[in-house]
């Protein structure tokens, strides 16, 4: 249970970064936080040569608003953007997922971007950032591209990010005027891998749903008018579409029923948010 | 840019409980070994060694983290609190852990100093906490010896006597 030998560097800013990712290629791997790539480098699972820092790069970190969009830079912790103060205003949807992720302990260490490139199919941060469709910034030595959510998120722990790029940005679209936003997850104990978990969203008559946890990667859907027993038939057909396998964790089964529970538990909080607003 | 050799030994200087201290570290060494086997810091102990646990747990700038997710490479320069830091200057107890004392919230005392540095962090954020909250908190730390429950009300007790302080 200790990490195997690797040299490491600590860099200064996000061009080092990648000019040493241009040096070593997948020799080599980034680390921030480390939360899933410390468990990962003391059971052996990976043998990286050279550990590249970027925990002290001038550049990377920071949480800001343009536009519509929220940009999380690459050193920011899951709890600074926990504690941000126009979270709940700007990203409802992260301010209800956030305290699902880990304990506060991993999140005072663990960084959205690290989270986002590790992409487990049940964590949380995938998830809201598919339902929202946002993006990912990838840096390399040839300059910057932006990847969509849906084209980022390629499958189990994969992602489009190339062994030459560094991701330097989360970017999650902020509240859309008159949208409802809703997260549940379940998990064995708090803290846990979700065996399930879903975000939603409704605009007008439209809800849309990001399934985490069954698929290989999470997965969205969209629906219109929806109401009464044709809600729990798309959930239905939406939680056989993908798929699940049985795991230790939970038999497929079970996963497409809490697909089925959790998603009308979403819907229905969505529906009640509605409703709450019009009083208004 | 700063570049450590695998096989070669680095000096890593931190801010242990307040007083500066410094040790050989190779780039690979966790922060917990280099706790006890460098500076000889043997109360943050070793459970799982990839977080699941929260024994390891300790305060880097004063946020409760796994030590065991943390190279000591990542530590230089950062000031850290352990369990040895707790106690009030003339030894005795703080409130926390007069708490867990008076709970009988220990028996093996194999976890306790991750509870009660997870504690010492989250009772300054959150000063008067429900049960409910306390289990959340407290999530991240096994106990097989107690049951949880004298350390729940370790907490709570510890939370009123700090809001004393």
């Amino acid at each position: 249970m200790k990490p195997p030998p690797f040299d490491y560097i600590r860099v200064d800013n996000s061009d080092e970064a990648v000019e040493l990712l241009a040096e070593y290629g997948d020799e080599a791997r980034i680390i921030a936080g480390g939360q899933s790539l410390m468990p990962m480098l003391n059971m052996r699972l990976v043998r990286p040569q050279v550990l590249i820092d970027i925990g002290c790069a001038s550049d990377l970190g920071g949480i800001e608003k343009k536009g519509k969009v929220i940009e999380v830079g690459a050193t920011t912790t899951q709890s600074e953007l926990e504690g941000w103060s126009n979270l709940e205003t700007n990203l409802p949807l992260l301010a209800a997922a956030i305290p699902k992720i880990g304990h506060f302990q991993t999140r005072n260490r663990g960084t959205v971007c690290g989270s986002l490139c590790h992409a487990d199919p049940s964590s949380e941060l995938p998830t809201c950032l598919m339902l929202l469709s946002g993006e990912m910034e990838l840096k390399s030595k040839k300059g910057t591209r932006r990847v969509k959510a849906d084209d980022f998120l390629i499958g189990v722990l994969t992602t489009a990010k190339q062994v030459n790029e560094l991701a330097t940005k989360a970017i999650y679209p902020v509240v859309q005027d008159g949208a409802k936003y809703a997260f549940t997850e379940f998990h064995h104990r708090h803290g846990d891998f979700a065996v399930v978990c879903i975000a939603g969203m409704a605009v007008g008559s439209t809800i849309k749903l990001a399934v985490g946890g069954v698929a290989d990667r999470p997965e969205v859907r969209e629906w219109q008018a929806l109401e009464g027993n044709a809600i729990d038939d798309a959930l239905n057909d939406f939680a056989w579409d993908m798929r699940g396998s049985d795991d230790i964790h939970a038999t497929a089964q079970y996963r497409r029923e809490l697909v089925r529970h959790l998603g009308r538990q979403v819907i229905d909080n969505l529906s009640i948010q509605k409703k709450n607003g019009l009083a208004k | 840019m700063k570049k450590f050799n695998q096989e070669e030994r680095h000096t890593v200087k931190i801010i242990l409980n307040g007083e500066p201290v410094e040790g050989i570290a190779e780039p690979r060494l966790l922060l917990t070994d280099f706790l006890r086997h460098e500076i000889g810091a043997t109360g943050t102990h070793v459970g799982c060694e990839h977080g699941i646990c929260g024994a390891c747990t300790i305060l880097v700038n004063g946020k409760a983290v796994r030590s065991c997710l943390m190279l000591a490479m990542q530590a230089d320069g950062l000031e850290i609190d352990t369990i040895e830091g707790l106690a009030d200057n003339d030894g005795r107890f703080n409130a926390l852990q007069q708490a867990f004392h008076e709970n009988f919230a220990l028996q093996c005392g194999y976890c306790t100093p991750g509870f009660l540095m997870t504690l010492s962090e989250y009772l300054k954020c959150n000063p008067d906490p429900s049960i409910e909250e306390i289990k959340i908190a407290l999530s991240g730390n096994i106990c097989r010896c107690t049951g949880y429950h004298e350390i729940i009300h370790a907490a709570l007790d510890a939370a009123k006597a700090m809001r004393k302080i």
